[in-house]
């Protein structure tokens, strides 16, 4: 496979594409990262590429927003926002 | 992270058990609330996964559950039935003080074997004539040509007495004792009539069908606790009372909450990056709403840990700190439900839908009323010329 090989290095599951891209946009528009949002590998540490807990907050509302979904308080912790993967299957939970 | 409200404690053998209970509770509380009915389905829920058999100690074949465990758990059913969690907070008042108060009478191992195995107990501690004050009884026990024992007993209020196994009940140790001199008799189901006098139909906190009966009963003398009730009440019925009552309060300002706070997100996201004003609104509700959640708690605690210690639990200090819970406790939930009603705006103003937050502003005035604030007040005005509180 020549597409995304990083999701290939996960053991986890293929990700919604939909999902991934609400993610990936709300991390673009208001992740305040240091890399492009796009290219980031799924299985990346956010923190460390410059999300901090006050973004997460705006990255939470943009995908609630975009998705029409609230997410429940039981996912409302600092590892859902770790990473791509995580976030996506906390969005997931809560649609 | 912030945005994650205070509930219940994670580490929780009863957690998973609780949730499910309350998510009945919650499919049926705008009808209770409606009806003015007990909540059936709740109460066989917490039969069913052993919530009302949780305290049992574990030398009768019980789970052995802590005042902090009972708390956190009524707190999770007030959550979603405010009825439902006074029903589990009266009936666990009432039963803690079999095992700690009632000796080992036949009519007292074999009622503890019955809450053990699901029996809901009910109570009868105030009296017509006597006003609201449960320290004090007109009726007394009087004994039968036969050895035997009767009581008739005229209660103004009577909780879920049509659901219950059993009910406790007060009165006078023998008819020439006088008011304050009382004891606490088991009355099951099999051993009582009841006659409706008066019916519950309030403002809040409906489906505790708190109606009005005239109890008969007659039944034998090993039912009788082997305290008096001036010690059960002191070292038991009053302070756990007190925490899992205020537990449930605690749990009806915590959903108001959770309401503000979907309404607040919900304009969060209407513009993301930009903090909604509501959001600081919010921000001091949670400030109340912790106050209030931490003290609770920490009179959970402070029970657990005095619990097998009479001399501390009969004290004045003691009394005054149970009686400043309950207060402080029913004063705060009104007021955070208040706080939360002006947060959701319009939709929390609604009477029924996802935001209204009439039932929580209806049930949360119960807390002060049903047992009143200004009765506690007047016994502790005599306490506090002599005693401080607990720092």
């Amino acid at each position: 496979m020549d597409q995304e090989p990083q999701h290939s290095s996960t053991t986890a599951t293929l990700l919604d594409p939909t999902i991934e891209q609400a993610v990936r946009r709300a991390l673009a528009d208001h992740g305040r990262l240091t890399v492009d949002a796009q290219d980031v590998a799924s299985i990346a540490d956010l923190y460390a590429l410059g999300l901090s807990s006050h973004a997460t907050v705006n990255v939470m509302l943009a995908v609630e927003s975009e998705l029409d979904v609230e997410f429940p308080d039981s996912v409302l912790n600092r590892s859902t926002f770790a990473t791509v993967e995580s976030i996506v299957a906390a969005a997931e939970l809560a649609s | 992270m912030t945005l994650t409200l205070p509930t219940t404690p994670v580490v929780d053998r009863f957690a998973e058990r609780a949730a499910a209970v309350a998510a009945v509770a919650a499919q049926f509380a705008d009808e209770v609330d409606r009806d003015a009915r007990p909540p059936r389905e709740a109460i066989a829920a917490m039969r069913e996964y052993g919530l009302l058999a949780a305290a049992v100690p574990t030398e009768h074949g019980g789970e052995g559950a802590s005042v902090s465990e009972l708390s956190a758990i009524a707190t999770e059913l007030g959550r979603a039935c405010a009825a439902t969690g006074m029903v589990f907070a009266m009936h666990q008042g009432q039963v803690m003080a079999l095992w700690r108060h009632g000796g080992d009478g036949a009519g007292v191992l074999d009622t503890i074997a019955a809450v053990r195995d699901g029996a809901l107990v009910a109570s009868a501690t105030t009296e017509r004539g006597v006003g609201g004050d449960a320290r004090r009884s007109t009726c007394s026990i009087e004994a039968t040509d036969d050895g035997r024992i009767r009581l008739r007993k005229d209660a103004p209020v009577i909780s879920y007495a049509t659901e219950a196994d059993a009910v406790f009940v007060t009165a006078r140790r023998d008819p020439d004792a006088p008011a304050s001199d009382q004891r606490l008799l088991i009355c099951r189901t099999d051993s009582m009539v009841l006659s409706q006098t008066s019916t519950w139909d309030t403002m809040g906190l409906r489906g505790t069908c708190s109606n009005g009966w005239i109890l008969d009963t007659e039944t034998t003398v090993d039912r009788v606790f082997r305290d008096d009730y001036a010690a059960i009440s002191a070292q038991t019925v009053l302070p756990v009372s007190h925490v899992l009552w205020a537990s449930v309060w605690l749990g009806i300002a915590a959903s108001a909450s959770e309401r503000a706070r979907t309404a607040v997100r919900k304009q969060a996201r209407a513009a993301i990056g930009t903090t909604p004003p509501e959001a600081l609104r919010l921000a001091e509700l949670l400030v109340d709403l912790q106050a209030l959640a931490d003290s609770v708690r920490h009179a959970a605690e402070r029970f657990d840990a005095e619990a097998d210690d009479p001399e501390v639990l009969a004290s004045s200090a003691y009394a005054l700190a149970a009686n400043a819970l309950k207060i402080g406790a029913s004063e705060r939930v009104t007021d955070i439900v208040t706080k939360a009603l002006r947060i959701v705006g319009i939709a929390g103003y609604a009477a029924s839908g996802p935001m209204s937050i009439a039932r929580h502003l209806r049930d949360a005035h119960g807390a002060a009323v049903m047992v009143s604030n200004d009765r506690l007040l007047k016994n502790d005005a005599d306490l506090a010329l002599m005693t401080g509180v607990i720092l």
